[in-house]
C-alpha cells in the first residue's frame, strides 16, 4: 500500500540552486613560494554548467525577468565564445526559455557539442572577427527584431559584475577565514575581476587585487582578451586593479600539463593562466594568502594538441 | 604568383588596418615569412623564439588546415586564399 508509506521529507537543490557555493581549493606549495604564502583557487567547475558563467549568466536572467525585460516567450540572445552561451543554454533549458547564440566559427567543439546538447540555436559568425563579429551580428539582429529577443549583453551588463559582488566576493572571503590577502583573476567580459574586487576591497581594503590578461593580440587564452586591442567591455572600470600582469598562452599551456600531470588538477586554460599569475604574485611575497579563479576544467579543452606536446 | 593572405581583427593593428594582403609566394611559408618582413612587429605573434608558428595560429589554405596538408610546404596558387586564425575565439574578443 503505497499511501501508507511515509517518506522523510527530502531537502535538496534544484539545478539553478546549485549555482556558486564553489569549493575553495588549496594549491600546492610552488617552488620559489615562501611557505608562509598560501595560494587558492576556486574550482568554479562545480557550477552546474561547468564554469564560473553560470553565476553572470543566471544574475543577468534574474534581472531581466525582475526589470521585466525578460518575459514568457522571448528568446535570450548573445554573443560567447562558450561558456557564457553553456551557461544560458542550461539555465534556459532548466526555466523554459529558449537560447539563441552567436558563436565565432573556430570556438573550440566541445563546446559546439555541449551547445547543440543543450538545444541551443547556434549562429556560427566568422572567425576573422572572433566575439567582436559575434557582438555586431546579435546587435543587429536584435535591433531588428527588438520584440523577439531578450539580450542579456554580457560586456555591458551590470547585472554581471554584481553576481560576484554578491555572490563570489563573499565566498572567498569566508573560505579564506577573511585571510585572503590577494586576489588574482584574468580579464574577459572583466566581470568576475570587477564584481569580486570591488566586494574584497570593501571588506578590507587592502586587499590587493591584480588583473591579468593575454601578452598579444592573438593569443590561445580563450575567455580572455587583449584589451589594448579589442572593443573594452563596458563593465570594465580600470581603477580597480591595483596591478596588471600579463601572461603568455606558452606558459598557461606548460602550467596545464603541470597541474594535471603532477597535481592532479585537470584544468582550463584561462585557470592555467590564473595560477601563472597566481605564482607571480605569491612569488614577490613574505607572508599571505593569495587567491585566483579557475573558470573551467580541462575537459573542455581536450581537443587542443598543447596537451601532447 | 600572388595570394590573398586574410588577416584576423586582432593583427590588422599591425597590417595598417588591412583585411587582407596580397603577397608573391609559392608556399604558405614563403607567403608569411613575406608578410612578416612586410610587417616586422607581426612576426612575434606568429612565430615563436625558435621559428616555428605559434601552436594556437591555424593557417587554412581555402577550407583546409595546414596541419593536415604540408605545412608551411603546401604549395599556393593565385586561386587559392590564405586564412591566419586563432586557435581560439574568445581570443579578441
Amino acid at each position: 500500500m503505497i499511501g501508507s508509506l511515509t517518506y522523510p521529507e527530502v531537502v535538496a537543490p534544484t539545478l539553478i540552486e546549485r549555482i556558486g557555493n564553489t569549493p575553495l581549493l588549496r594549491l600546492p606549495q610552488f617552488p620559489g613560494v615562501s611557505p608562509h604564502v598560501e595560494v587558492f583557487a576556486k574550482a568554479e567547475w562545480y557550477n552546474p554548467g561547468g564554469s564560473v558563467k553560470d553565476r553572470a549568466a543566471l544574475s543577468m536572467i534574474r534581472e531581466g525577468e525582475r526589470s521585466g525585460a525578460l518575459t514568457r516567450g522571448k528568446t535570450i540572445i548573445d554573443a560567447t565564445s562558450g561558456n557564457t552561451g553553456i551557461a544560458y543554454a542550461m539555465i534556459g533549458a532548466a526555466l523554459g526559455y529558449r537560447v539563441k547564440l552567436a558563436v565565432p566559427a573556430n570556438a573550440g567543439s566541445e563546446r559546439k557539442r555541449i551547445l547543440s546538447a543543450y538545444g541551443a540555436d547556434v549562429m556560427y559568425t566568422d572567425p576573422l572577427e572572433g566575439t567582436d563579429g559575434a557582438q555586431l551580428y546579435v546587435k543587429k539582429l536584435v535591433a531588428d527584431h527588438p520584440d523577439e529577443y531578450f539580450y542579456p549583453d554580457q560586456y555591458n551588463n551590470p547585472a554581471n559584475w554584481q553576481a560576484h559582488y554578491r555572490t563570489t566576493a563573499i565566498e572567498i572571503y569566508k573560505q579564506s577565514g577573511n585571510a585572503v590577502t590577494h586576489f588574482v583573476a584574468g580579464i574577459g567580459t572583466s566581470g568576475t575581476f570587477v564584481g569580486t574586487a570591488r566586494r574584497l576591497k570593501e571588506l578590507n581594503a587592502t586587499i590587493r587585487c591584480i588583473s591579468f590578461q593575454p601578452d598579444s593580440p592573438l593569443h590561445g587564452l580563450e575567455g580572455l582578451k587583449h584589451l589594448q586591442t579589442a572593443m573594452v567591455p563596458g563593465i570594465y572600470d580600470a581603477k580597480l586593479a591595483d596591478e596588471h600582469l600579463e601572461v603568455s598562452t606558452g606558459a598557461a599551456h606548460e602550467m596545464a600539463r603541470r597541474l594535471a600531470k603532477a597535481e592532479g588538477f585537470l584544468v582550463g586554460v584561462s585557470s592555467a593562466a590564473s595560477v601563472v599569475a597566481a605564482l607571480q604574485v605569491a612569488q614577490r611575497l613574505v607572508a599571505g594568502v593569495v587567491v585566483t579563479v579557475f573558470p573551467d576544467h580541462g575537459s573542455r579543452y581536450l581537443s587542443e594538441r598543447f596537451w601532447e606536446e | 604568383m600572388a595570394t590573398r593572405v586574410l588577416i584576423p581583427t586582432p593583427l590588422r593593428t599591425y597590417t595598417e588596418k588591412k583585411e587582407s594582403v596580397v603577397l608573391e609566394g609559392s608556399t604558405v611559408g614563403e607567403l608569411l615569412q613575406r608578410l612578416t618582413a612586410t610587417y616586422a612587429p607581426l612576426k612575434k605573434h606568429l612565430y615563436d623564439e625558435t621559428g616555428s608558428l605559434r601552436n594556437f595560429v591555424n593557417v587554412y589554405v581555402n577550407d583546409e588546415d595546414i596541419r593536415y596538408l604540408q605545412k608551411e610546404q603546401t604549395l599556393v596558387s593565385e586561386k587559392d586564399t590564405v586564412s591566419i586564425i586563432p586557435s581560439i575565439a574568445g581570443g579578441r574578443s
